[in-house]
């Protein structure tokens, strides 16, 4: 493997990510599904970072998740999306912060589409006027919240408590990346890095000490296809390109995988667990599974917040394995309990524990 | 555990490296014209037992050569001997006999009638 | 009206270049010959056997020196052409060492570039330890052995034609016409060098439309067991043990196919020269969608453009083989004395 070679590549793809000033738009599954993703987003930017991250109450899901199961027309999306944008003008923001991969996707679908029909930007200012009397202007920088965290990647390694070394052996870990098919396989050039040898999550990894592993199914999607998955029928199709991934990536004994698209954590997550009650395979090293995190709470990891309160514990594999190469201690008690300390029924079926 | 309602699929790639591709070896060091096939499909297209079955030596050959055996033992006893292929192979491939070799080979592996 | 005394100008110092400026000599024209590395030869000299007869390059290496060597021309090596002015009938060349050139026609023999094979980036040419273009291939053939980066002969090898050609995503829609039959006599030429190996050859189309060319596509099938696979590589990665695994459909199977190689050769297509790009912006040359310059007419104005006096020999008007680019530059010479005599076209 030549490194230069990558090097080249990823400096064609250097996408401009806005400093300051954002817009933020959420994820409808990181919200519920991995709870302290977005929490440590929005610490670290304005705690940590003093960065200015504004939320707007009357944003609502961009309805991605209903276009790509065919219930949402176009017509409709475009429309939701422009509402943002018209809150986006109306709070005084240039640029935006999107949080889901799928919406990215569909941000960067629409405003391509606009560049390249224009009467759909006229038609969509006409129905949104319409329909809510709210008019808009095309955002100046569009990033996803990765591309964020990949430009501060370096701040957070000068504030790391606990860089990605194996704490036992004193090896980087190893770590597999996996971006979201709509972050930059539509668009190469708005992915940091293109779309062959994306950059945006191995940047991360390495300026945090880790070693990225590639696979020969690194570029395979991970199933996850709305309308594949939704329909219960179907999701054995969904299942079964997750379990490529991991068959392909097994000898390669990866630590952990870093994602950055919702739908991704919550496959590469939940299907080892189905994959393990329906074929007794697990993926990992000594019966183990692979722990799956977000790049926010591999962050927080990182820079020594409490795992708990990253909420790691509440995917379906559970990350102990990791906090113990890692060196990071954590109280088995608190897991499972609220803030103020009270104890929550704890799940069956954990994986890794 | 329970029944999940859905379940792994079978990968319907053609995985070359694990498959047995020793009929494809059997007929051509016995047919040297097996080598030369183009895959053109003028065989299948004038072939008797093409019209009514989905039987196509063009394909055949192929999964022979990719030593997909299983999807082609059955499959070749469709063939009728007819020759008409034979007569209008561009390159000459002795088609007939390369029939009847996948069909010695199959046989001698199987060690039954075929 | 020019005569015998007209000074021709050829930018280019490769097969174009020496035949039009050979030839062009013998005819009684003075030529000056320019040519921007310090030797000439072009691409020529970067191969080892030739198609369609595998006969060794450096014959032709040889033919093109002994034609050049003539009282009526003026060899410049090591001098690159950054323009052209045409100042009524005559032109003044300009070099990059700041040297201006008096010129009363310009022959334009600038060649091709290779397809630079990283900006195909799933094939990982640059990234991945194992994966070469032709081009590289030619260079292990000249010294007579086919190695790993890591020293170990490979056992499988495979071949991947259309490497940046008939190729939306990097702006080559045209086809190098070459490849395909590069691909086939490197097949062969690999089986020469490492007898036991497997070559796999992965095609769109196989296109062998030359003088015996479809003679060696047979050939390589019987005589050297050739694979061929009719399936464009989506893309390339490694295993842990650092085989490069490739996908591509078997379309006329209508199955993907999943293999390993040892090593994975790239038939990188044909561009039209970079150096070429500032010398048809100063004249105003016109060029094609397929970057090339542009003939006047297809049928039987091929070796001129747009601009009176300016002409074209060889590669730079489209893909074509040796044999093609050598009467390409003996018709240009008939063009050329044509217009050296009349003073038009």
């Amino acid at each position: 493997m030549k490194k230069e070679g990558k090097k080249k590549i990823w400096s064609e793809y250097q996408k401009e990510i806005a400093d300051d000033h954002f817009f933020y738009v959420r994820s409808c599954i990181r919200q519920s599904f991995f709870p302290g993703s977005e929490q440590f987003f929005l610490n670290f930017m304005r705690n940590v970072l003093g960065k200015d991250v504004y939320e707007n109450p009357s944003h609502t899901t961009c309805t991605g998740i209903g276009y790509h199961s065919d219930i949402v027309p176009f017509a409709t999306l475009m429309t939701v999306v422009a509402r943002h944008f018209a809150l986006m003008k109306e709070s005084g923001y240039k640029n935006i912060a999107i949080s889901c991969v799928t919406s990215f996707g569909i941000y960067t679908e629409i405003i391509e589409t606009w560049k390249h029909f224009p009467e759909e930007l006229e038609k969509t200012r006409e129905y949104l006027y319409k329909a809510t009397g709210r008019e808009f202007d095309i955002p100046e920088n569009m990033a996803h919240t990765s591309d964020i965290i990949y430009k501060f990647r370096n701040e957070i390694a000068a504030l790391a408590k606990n860089l990605l070394i194996n704490k036992k052996t004193g090896e980087p870990l190893n770590i597999v990346e996996h971006i979201g098919c709509h972050y930059s396989k539509m668009f190469p050039k708005h992915g940091v890095g293109g779309a062959e040898f994306p950059n945006v999550l191995g940047g991360m990894i390495e300026a945090w000490g880790g070693k990225v592993v590639d696979y020969p199914e690194r570029r395979h999607c991970c199933g996850f296809g709305f309308r594949q998955y939704l329909v219960q029928a179907n999701r054995g199709y969904s299942l079964s390109n997750t379990a490529k991934k991991f068959s392909s990536m097994k000898p390669f004994k990866a630590d952990l995988v870093l994602t950055n698209c919702p739908g991704c954590t919550m496959f590469m997550d939940k299907w080892q667990y189905t994959i393990k009650e329906m074929e007794g395979i697990v993926y990992g090293e000594e019966g183990e599974s692979i722990p799956v995190l977000t790049y926010e709470e591999l962050a927080g990891l990182v820079m020594g917040y409490n795992p708990w309160d990253l909420g790691v514990q509440y995917h379906m594999v559970q990350s102990e394995p990791l906090l113990r190469k890692l060196g990071i201690a954590y109280d088995p008690d608190n897991k499972f309990k609220t803030k103020d300390g009270r104890q929550m029924p704890v799940p069956e079926n954990l994986i890794n524990v | 555990m329970g029944n999940f309602g859905f379940t792994l699929i079978k990968e319907r790639h053609i995985d070359f490296d694990a498959n047995d591709k020793s009929i494809a070896e059997y007929i051509s060091d016995r047919e040297p014209s097996f080598r030369i096939c183009i895959e053109c499909g003028c065989c299948s297209a004038t072939c008797t037992s093409g019209n009514f079955t989905p039987f196509s030596l063009r394909e055949l050959q192929i999964l022979l050569r990719r030593g997909e055996n299983n999807k082609v033992k059955d499959e070749i006893r469709k063939c009728m001997l007819c020759g008409k292929c034979t007569l209008v192979c561009p390159r000459g491939v002795n088609t007939r006999n390369i029939v009847m070799l996948a069909r010695e080979a199959f046989q001698k592996q199987e060690k039954y009638a075929v | 009206m020019f005569s015998m005394d007209g000074q021709i100008v050829i930018v280019g110092g490769g097969a174009a270049g020496m035949e039009s400026a050979g030839q062009l000599a013998r005819s009684g024209y003075h030529v000056t010959l320019i040519e921007k590395e310090t030797i000439t030869g072009g691409h020529v000299r970067n191969w080892y056997h030739l198609f369609p007869d595998r006969r060794d390059s450096r014959e032709v290496i040889k033919y093109f020196d002994d034609l050049i060597n003539h009282k009526n021309i003026t060899l410049l090596t090591g001098l690159k052409v950054e323009g052209i002015d045409k100042h009524g009938m005559s032109f003044i060349v300009n070099t990059n060492s700041g040297t201006e050139i008096k010129a009363d026609a310009v022959i334009l023999s600038t060649g091709f570039d290779l397809f630079k094979s990283e900006r195909k980036e799933e094939y990982g040419y640059g990234i991945y330890d194992n994966v070469i273009t032709s081009a590289d291939l030619e260079v292990m053939f000249r010294k007579g052995e086919i190695k790993l980066h890591n020293g170990v002969i490979p056992g499988k090898i495979g071949i991947i034609h259309c490497v940046g050609s008939r190729d939306e995503k990097v702006g080559n829609l045209y086809c190098s016409k070459l490849c395909c039959v590069t691909a086939v006599k490197q097949a062969m030429e690999i089986k020469e060098i490492l007898e036991n190996a497997r070559v796999f050859c992965f095609y769109m189309d196989i296109r062998m439309g030359g003088a015996l060319y479809e003679e060696l596509y047979r050939e390589s099938q019987e005589k050297y067991g050739i694979n061929y696979i009719r399936g464009k590589v989506s893309e390339v990665s490694v295993n842990i043990d650092n085989k490069l695994v490739i996908k591509a459909e078997d379309t006329l199977v209508g199955r993907p196919l999943k293999m390993e190689l040892d090593m994975l050769v790239l038939m990188a297509g044909m561009e039209m020269s970079e150096s070429s790009k500032s010398i048809s912006e100063s004249a105003g040359l016109a060029t094609g969608e397929n970057r090339f310059f542009s003939p006047a007419d297809h049928h039987f104005g091929s070796n001129k453009g747009n601009v009176e006096g300016v002409f074209y020999a060889g590669t730079c008007t489209a893909p074509m083989n040796i044999t093609e680019t050598i009467s390409h530059a003996r018709a240009v010479v008939s063009d050329v004395i044509g217009y050296m005599n009349n003073g038009d076209r």
